[in-house]
């Protein structure tokens, strides 16, 4: 529901970027989002192509990578992936893990048509 | 082709004011806690019995987040709050922290205990917002079944208190407490329980010995 919100806070960040970074043809805004960051990528890309009608970033599309959950047993010192949205250690079963990736919404990068 | 590495996150303006907003409150030691559930889910229940248990101990601000109406702020008003702040948001389904920033000049910061944020009813969109709270506080009730911190794992992941209200309605459906504990160990194993009913009162006090001693330990760590 709020990727709206979220597309906006691109929208602005890319304008930004272009600015003083003194881009022009944008073509593609590469963006890493978490599957445990809340955004529907479909609702994102949904919001962001209603956004960027009669704008500088109306020819401007997003390309969204999908990040993995990943944690870390601070017991066991190593990563392990997380199915399934159980967040225990697979060697040990301790919950007292950390999160290494799948939580991120970022920009990632920009591709510039020559 | 041209590639530009950006590498920013995209809220990274919300969480710089977040981050402003944890250190105004910090360095004042001001326990900051952001109420979070479905709609419906007793929020506001649970600030007016605080509020009217714990009105003459403590200073405390609230900041009651609704997407449409004053109606909670009016509740907590007439609880005993002397410093509630309606937040209005008009269709957002989320604070975001320019809302806390444009509110906390209101309020005398010098002379509080704790600051709770009542969030809007809605256990999606809110998680993706730090407003500079210590820690978030998230409600399930007895009647929207156990299995919500496996539906909503971005939340119950991000929040450290999980209080399940409306036990005095265990038994009129399936609910399971046992089972709803486990669903939310599996997303959060540091998850802080508590089991309280806003109707007869019971379970509220160790809500209130856990209020007082987090607000010591916030004092004491600034
Ligand atoms: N039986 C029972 N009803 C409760 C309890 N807590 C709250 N309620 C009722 O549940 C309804 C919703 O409670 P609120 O406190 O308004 O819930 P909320 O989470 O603030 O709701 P929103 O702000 O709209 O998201 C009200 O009618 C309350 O009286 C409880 O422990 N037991
Ligand atoms: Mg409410
Ligand atoms: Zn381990």
């Amino acid at each position: 529901m709020h990727e709206l919100s979220i597309a906006q806070s691109i929208f602005e960040n890319v304008l930004k970027e272009k600015k003083t970074r003194n881009l022009s043809n944008i073509e593609k805004i590469g963006l890493r989002i978490g599957s445990l960051s809340g955004i529907l990528p479909d609702s994102l890309e949904f919001s962001f192509n209603a956004l960027k009608i009669d704008t500088e970033l109306a020819d401007t599309i997003l390309e969204m990578e999908i990040i993995p959950l990943q944690g870390y047993c601070k017991k066991c010192e190593q990563n392990f992936a997380v199915h399934d949205y159980t967040f225990f250690c697979p060697s040990c079963q301790s919950g007292q893990i950390e999160i290494e990736q799948g939580m991120e919404m970022e920009i990632a990068f920009l591709e510039i048509k020559d | 082709m041209k590639k530009v590495i950006i590498e920013k996150k995209v809220l990274s303006e919300n969480d710089k004011l977040a981050a402003e907003i944890r250190e105004q409150l910090d360095s004042r030691g001001i326990l900051c806690l952001n109420f979070v559930s479905s709609p419906g889910s007793g929020k506001t229940s649970l600030l007016e019995r605080t509020l009217s248990s714990m009105g003459d101990r403590l200073k405390i601000a609230l900041i009651a987040g609704d997407v449409q109406t004053e109606n909670d702020a009016n509740r907590l008003i007439a609880a005993g709050g002397k410093n509630v702040f309606p937040l209005v948001t008009g269709g957002s389904c989320h604070l975001d922290a320019k809302m806390i920033s444009n509110i906390l000049p209101k309020i005398n910061l010098d002379d509080l205990d704790l600051l709770i944020i009542e969030n809007v009813g809605n256990l999606v969109c809110p998680a993706s917002y730090d407003l500079g709270e210590d820690m978030k506080v998230a409600l399930v009730s007895t009647t929207e079944g156990h299995d919500k911190p496996l539906k909503y794992p971005g939340m119950f992941r991000r929040s450290s208190i999980m209080v399940i209200n409306k036990i005095d309605l265990l038994g009129t459906s399936d609910f399971d407490l046992a089972e709803v504990k486990n669903n939310a160990r599996q997303i959060n194993a540091n998850l802080i329980f508590f089991e309280t009913s806003c109707r007869t009162g019971e379970g509220l006090e160790s809500w209130f010995q856990w209020l007082l001693e987090e607000i010591k330990t916030k004092k004491e760590r600034c």
